[in-house]
């Protein structure tokens, strides 16, 4: 039947993709958005084992995770506006100030 | 039919599944941030319909609530009001780093694959009912997580509220609109 | 307390007015009456101990004991081990002793001393209060180097006073040292007697190795007992403790300095080189007489130098225009029959004659400095004459001393070189130790001697006083006699210079060997060698006859009286110094050789001193360049050594520190190229690091 594995095998995959996508695409936006990805394959991890070990534990501990997405949603977009109002740009490559 | 309804479980899941790497998929190499950001929508969407199918309808709720109505909209607000111009008929992918980068890809998660090998677990939904008990008792998933919420892990909900304070003074910080932010001598955006 | 207890007193008193002098009235410049005043005290109150101690020895204990007054150890070495093999103790004493021969010596060197201190009163009395001051404190400190001398009772206490009246013959010699040559002559003399004073100390050593003691009281019995056991080390001694003599008594070959000390003072030239310091040596021969009565060969060798002495000096005072030079070669050539004396046996006679010549000679120079002193300084008898009449005290005591060193009887002169030329020739007649025939020579030597001595020193009063003064005009006027202080010692020298001598009348001519005293007086040191059977007399009496003697006592006095002719014939009358002009013209060669001393210094000169000052270049050239090469060798070789260091440390010690520097540089540069600022870049590079630990965590798994 389906079991832990399974949704821990998706769970691996969205997180692959999710990572692939944070280091290749050249949109910041989008950049974003691949990380939330990454939050979303990590809660299916601690659903699928909260489920089958029976502890609410990671229930709640994935209801924290959301709750931290969100806040650094809030952040990431705000570095988005004001790297936008300092480059007008949203190419990530553009912003290596601190480069050397 | 008999088949369907034997297997209903595995067969809702491998569909949802699918529909979720595909949108996952869709989220890494649409163009148009607008479309990336819908596909995205739907993999909240469909991450939401594996809870649920995972007992945790308390969380499918926060998800669609936080995640769908909450994020997607300021996501697409975002793109909208900073008028995020289009990247151009430039690349999607930045070149030299793509090939690269899905190879780190992989072998992190072939190496997870390992683990994942490596470790024995066993099929089976144990743990359904207990999903909606606390003591013992039966009182539904969502009141059983807020017991667990504020009676065993309030410090670490009192601390992430702390945390979601910041950030949202983090927020507006950054999203003042005053000559710092913007560098010397140059026009601020109204 | 007796005062022969307190004879260490006696050199001290000099001693103490030597430093009063010197560091006070030196440094104030007091007045001349305090300085002479101190002076005199000192010398003065050394005469009065000095012969209060001898009449009192003489009274209380008797001329047989040796008196011996020890102050304090002086010198505490360990154990030597002297030739024998015994262990002996180096203990050597501040001591003094009285005997016969040191109470004589007393006896005469603190009155003339004392005399010639009150002269120099007079004649040192143009010099400024300092230079007063000066030169009666190096008298007296002379006194009292002096008085240590005789007065000592072993050799190294000898050796204190001798190496003293060394030092005072330097200070009083160059007592004028702003003038050159006065400061040439005071070197000359310090270092020709260093030379004598080297063989002295070799005699010192050597008389320990051999007797473990230094000590007249114990070696001279030692000795005296085991005559053949210490023959051959007693000839050693003897010849060693001679060569001090040579240079302190100005003999062959080191008398040079001798002339050139007339640069002095007269008064200075009167008390050491006349009475005193000069005779020093013949009293150390005196009084190791036992040393030498074991050695004939060290006999000999005094002897003969004595005697060759003797004739060489007086042929060239022959011929000497300045009147001290005269009288400087007149001394040399009595020292020499002083050592004469000594070298034939005649030891009682040598200091009989030491006596003797202390009053004529002193005399003679007192009465030359009185000469000078009124001529204004003019020192060439050439430019003299006729001073008979301006200055008849010093024309009297003058011709008294003369007559005296000439050997006329009565005078005092005569007994005691009579005497010596008698030893002498009794020594050929009994063929004393084998030498007989080498002693009839010297005796021939001897007499022609005492005919060149009468001769010059008659030339001397005759071309001083007599005849026309040839001074010029100038000087005639200034003619004049002396003043007190400086007739009043003439006298007195010269009424000794006539009756002094009685002391030593040969009584043995008369049969009465009792009337002389000098003999009976000196008899206790001369003490009985092995088992001889007569005290003290090793020369044969019966060798001459009684006749014979009193033949030769009438050929000294005629051969004296001849000279003297011969020098009236010269040097008086209407043909004054035509004659010996002309016996110069007629031998042209051998005037000049006299004229000019055979040229010993020029000798010397060219041999000696450029010898040692060439020897003395060459080791200083060895210093300078090889040892001082060497130095500088190894400075240059550190130089090198630490240029080569330094460049090692500025290309390999800095290229390594550079080295690092450089790697990190390069290091960093290829780091600097991780910090793209390409926020991506990072991102993949935590997912590999993710994936490497996430494989060593498997691989630490699996094993």
């Amino acid at each position: 039947m389906i079991g832990a594995t399974h949704y821990v095998a998706l769970s691996l995959i969205l997180l692959c993709i999710g990572v692939v996508g944070l280091m290749v695409r050249r949109n910041f936006i989008t950049v974003l958005m691949s990380l939330e990805l990454m939050f979303n394959a990590v809660n299916v991890n601690l659903i699928a084992f909260s489920f089958r070990l029976g502890d609410l534990a990671g229930q709640v501990l994935a209801m924290f995770v959301i709750t931290i997405a969100a806040a650094e949603a809030a952040i990431g977009l705000g570095l988005i506006i004001a790297l936008v109002r300092l480059k007008d740009t949203v190419a990530l490559e553009e912003a290596d100030e601190m480069g050397g | 039919m008999d088949f369907l309804v034997a297997n209903f479980g595995a067969i809702l899941f491998y569909v949802v599944a699918t529909i979720t790497v595909a949108a996952a998929v869709g989220v890494v190499t649409l163009r148009n941030p607008v479309h990336a950001a819908v596909s995205l929508l739907l993999t909240f969407l469909m991450v939401a319909v594996l809870f649920v199918m995972s007992h945790a309808e308390f969380l499918a709720a926060v998800q669609v609530l936080v995640y769908a109505g909450g994020i997607m909209v300021l996501y697409l607000f975002v793109i909208m009001l900073a008028r995020i111009k289009d990247l151009g008929p430039g690349k999607v992918f930045l070149s030299g780093l793509a090939p690269l980068a899905v190879l780190a890809g992989v072998v992190l998660g072939c190496l997870i694959a390992i683990g994942i090998l490596l470790g024995s677990m066993a099929a089976g939904d144990g743990g359904a009912a207990a999903m909606t008990a606390v003591d013992g008792e039966a009182i539904g998933n969502t009141e059983a997580v807020g017991w667990l919420l504020y009676l065993k892990y309030l410090v670490p909900f009192e601390v992430v509220s702390v945390v979601l304070l910041v950030a949202m003074i983090g927020a507006i910080v950054f999203g003042r609109r005053d000559a710092a932010l913007a560098g010397a001598g140059e026009e601020v955006e109204p | 307390m007796k005062f022969y207890d307190l004879i260490w007193l006696i050199p001290i008193l000099p001693l103490l007015g030597a430093i009063c002098n010197g560091f006070v009235s030196n440094r104030l410049g007091l007045k001349k009456s305090v300085t002479h005043g101190v002076a005199l005290l000192g010398s003065g109150l050394a005469w009065l101990l000095g012969w209060a101690a001898i009449v009192q020895w003489i009274l209380d204990l008797g001329i047989h004991h040796t008196h011996v007054v020890r102050l304090y150890s002086w010198i505490q070495g360990g154990s030597l081990r002297i030739l024998d093999g015994s262990l002996a103790e180096v203990d050597i004493a501040a001591s003094f002793q009285l005997d016969a021969v040191s109470a004589l010596m007393v006896f005469f060197v603190t009155f003339v001393g004392f005399l010639i201190h009150v002269y120099s009163i007079g004649y040192m009395h143009d010099e400024s209060d300092r230079a007063y001051a000066r030169y009666f404190s190096f008298l007296n400190l002379f006194m009292f180097s002096m008085l240590v001398l005789v007065l000592g009772s072993n050799l190294a206490v000898l050796f204190v006073g001798w190496e003293g009246v060394g030092l005072c013959s330097y200070l009083l010699i160059g007592f004028y040292f702003e003038k050159d040559w006065c400061a040439a002559a005071g070197m000359k003399a310090f270092i020709v007697n260093r030379i004598g004073d080297w063989g002295f100390l070799l005699a010192i050593f050597a008389t320990f190795m051999v007797f473990g003691t230094l000590e007249f009281t114990e070696f001279f019995p030692a000795a005296a007992a085991h005559p053949e056991h210490f023959a051959s080390a007693a000839t050693l001694i003897g010849l060693l403790l001679f060569v001090g003599a040579i240079g302190k008594s100005a003999q062959i070959p080191l008398y040079v300095w001798l002339p050139d000390a007339m640069a002095g003072p007269t008064p200075v030239s009167a008390l050491i080189h006349a009475a005193t310091m000069v005779t020093a040596g013949v009293y150390m021969v005196v009084r190791c007489n036992v040393i030498y009565r074991l050695s004939p060969t060290a006999m000999l060798v005094v002897a003969i130098v004595g005697g060759l002495t003797a004739i060489f000096a007086a042929t060239i005072g022959l011929v000497q225009n300045d009147i001290k030079k005269v009288l400087a070669y007149s001394t040399v050539s009595q020292l020499g029959y002083m050592f004469l004396g000594a070298g034939v046996g005649a030891f009682v006679a040598a200091i009989f004659h030491v006596l003797t010549h202390a009053y004529f000679k002193a005399c003679l120079f007192l009465g030359s400095g009185s000469v000078i002193h009124a001529c204004g300084g003019e020192q060439d008898i050439r430019k003299m004459g006729g001073l008979k009449k301006h200055m008849p005290t010093t024309y009297w005591t003058f011709l008294v001393a003369t007559l005296a060193i000439s050997g006329i009887p009565i005078f005092a002169g005569f007994f005691s070189k009579d005497e010596i030329l008698f030893k002498a020739f009794e020594a050929g007649a009994s063929d004393l130790n084998r030498f007989g025939s080498a002693y009839y020579v010297l005796w021939i030597l001897g007499m022609v001697g005492a005919v060149l001595t009468a001769f010059y020193m008659f030339r001397l009063v005759f071309m001083t006083f007599h005849g026309e003064f040839r001074g010029g005009e100038e000087a005639a006027h200034h003619l004049h006699e002396s003043p007190w202080t400086m007739t009043m010692p003439l006298v007195v020298l010269g009424v000794l210079s006539i009756f002094g001598g009685l002391v030593g009348v040969p009584g043995k001519l008369f049969h009465h060997p009792e009337w002389n005293l000098v003999e009976r007086f000196l008899e206790p040191i001369l003490l009985p060698i092995g088992h001889a059977a007569e005290g003290g007399h090793d020369v044969s009496h019966h060798a001459v006859s009684f006749g014979l003697e009193w033949g030769l006592v009438v050929l000294s006095v005629a051969v004296a009286s001849f000279g003297i002719w011969l020098a009236y014939r010269f040097y008086m009358g209407t043909e004054a110094l035509v004659r010996p002009q002309r016996l110069a013209e007629h031998f042209p060669l051998a005037y000049k050789l006299l004229l000019n001393k055979y040229w010993m210094d020029e000798i010397y000169g060219a041999t000696v001193i450029s010898g040692t000052v060439k020897g003395s270049r060459l080791l200083w050239e060895f210093d300078a360049r090889v040892v001082d090469g060497a130095v500088n060798g190894t400075a240059l070789t550190t130089v090198g050594s630490s240029f080569i260091s330094g460049i090692f440390d500025l290309r390999v010690v800095d290229g390594a520190v550079n080295l690092i520097a450089t790697c990190y540089d390069v290091a960093s540069r290829w780091f600097r190229k991780l910090q793209v600022g390409f926020a991506q870049g990072y991102a993949m590079v935590m997912v590999f690091g993710a994936a490497i630990l996430l494989a060593v965590y498997y691989l630490f798994k699996l094993n």
